[in-house]
C-alpha cells in the first residue's frame, strides 16, 4: 500500500482560514475545493487515512504501515501534513513510540 | 480487578544463541507465564528481522510474540526473567484488551450510525435546511438571494 504524500509541499496554513472572496461562500459544503477567487492553487481537504479505512487500532508491529509516517529523519509525521484526525495521530503516535522501543522503527536515523 | 488482561510480549532474543537454545528459552518462558496463572494464547515466532539501532552490537535479532491472558502477575515475572536472561535483547508488554474493547466500541458505534443513516439521511438533511433557513430569517430576510 503506498501513501504518497504528494502533497507534501502544501503546509495549509490557511486550511481554515477566512473565506472572503470564494465563490458560492455562502454553503457550508465547498470547503475542500476552492478554486477561482485569487492566491494560492487549488487544494484539496486531506482526510485521514485511518478514518476512510475504518481502523480502530494501529498496531505497533505493522512497520510497513507506519513506515508510511516517518520520513527519512525518523520523525513522526506530523498530522498537518498526513491530514490524520487527531484520535488517529495519537494512535499513530503511540504506535511509534512502542515500535521504536523494540527496534522495529529507528529513534533517528542518520 | 478480577476481570482478565490481555497482554501482547514482544521480545528479541540474541541471534546467535543456537536455535535449539532459544527455543527452549521460549518454552521455558512460556512456562514461566503458565505457571504464574496465565494463559499463553498466541505464541507466534516473528523471525528474524534487522533491528532498527543497534542494540549491543547486535544488528539483528529474533522477534517473539506472545499473547497472554492473565492478572499481571504472571507479567511481572515474565519480564523479571527476561530482565535476567543476557539472550533477550529487549522485551516489551503492551496490554490490549482496554483498546480491544475500544475498538469494539468503536465499531458498533460506526455500525448503529450507518443502520440509522439508512433510512434516516433525508429527515437529517432537511433539519439541517430548516435551520439554515431560519437563520437567514433572523438576519434579515431581504439581503438574501
Amino acid at each position: 500500500m503506498s501513501r504518497n504524500f504528494s502533497n507534501d509541499r502544501e503546509f495549509d496554513m490557511d486550511d481554515d482560514g477566512p473565506r472572503q472572496s470564494g465563490p458560492g461562500g455562502g454553503g457550508g459544503g465547498d470547503r475542500d475545493r476552492r478554486g477561482g477567487g485569487g492566491r494560492g492553487r487549488m487544494r484539496r481537504r486531506k482526510v485521514c487515512r485511518f478514518c476512510l479505512d475504518k481502523v480502530d487500532i494501529i498496531d505497533f508491529k505493522d512497520v510497513k504501515l507506519l513506515q508510511n509516517y516517518i520520513p527519512e529523519r525518523g520523525k513522526v509525521l506530523p498530522r498537518r501534513i498526513s491530514g490524520s484526525c487527531a484520535p488517529h495521530q495519537r494512535m499513530l503516535a503511540e504506535a511509534i513510540k512502542r515500535a521504536r522501543n523494540i527496534a522495529l522503527l529507528p529513534y533517528a536515523a542518520d | 480487578m478480577a476481570e482478565k488482561r490481555v497482554y501482547e510480549v514482544v521480545f528479541i532474543i540474541d541471534p546467535d544463541t543456537a536455535e535449539e537454545d532459544a527455543k527452549r528459552l521460549v518454552e521455558s518462558l512460556q512456562q514461566i507465564a503458565i505457571d504464574q496463572g496465565g494463559n499463553v494464547t498466541k505464541n507466534e515466532l516473528m523471525g528474524r528481522r534487522p533491528l532498527a539501532y543497534r542494540i549491543g552490537r547486535k544488528t539483528e535479532g529474533v522477534y517473539i510474540l506472545f499473547e497472554i491472558e492473565g492478572t499481571g502477575k504472571e507479567i511481572a515475572e515474565l519480564e523479571r526473567r527476561m530482565r535476567v536472561n543476557d539472550q533477550v535483547l529487549r522485551y516489551l508488554t503492551v496490554r490490549v484488551d482496554e483498546d480491544r474493547q475500544r475498538a469494539e466500541k468503536f465499531k458498533e458505534k460506526r455500525a448503529r450510525r450507518a443502520s440509522k443513516r439508512g433510512f434516516a439521511a433525508g429527515a437529517g438533511a432537511g433539519a439541517g435546511g430548516a435551520s439554515r433557513g431560519a437563520g437567514g430569517a433572523t438576519a434579515g430576510g431581504d439581503e438574501e438571494d
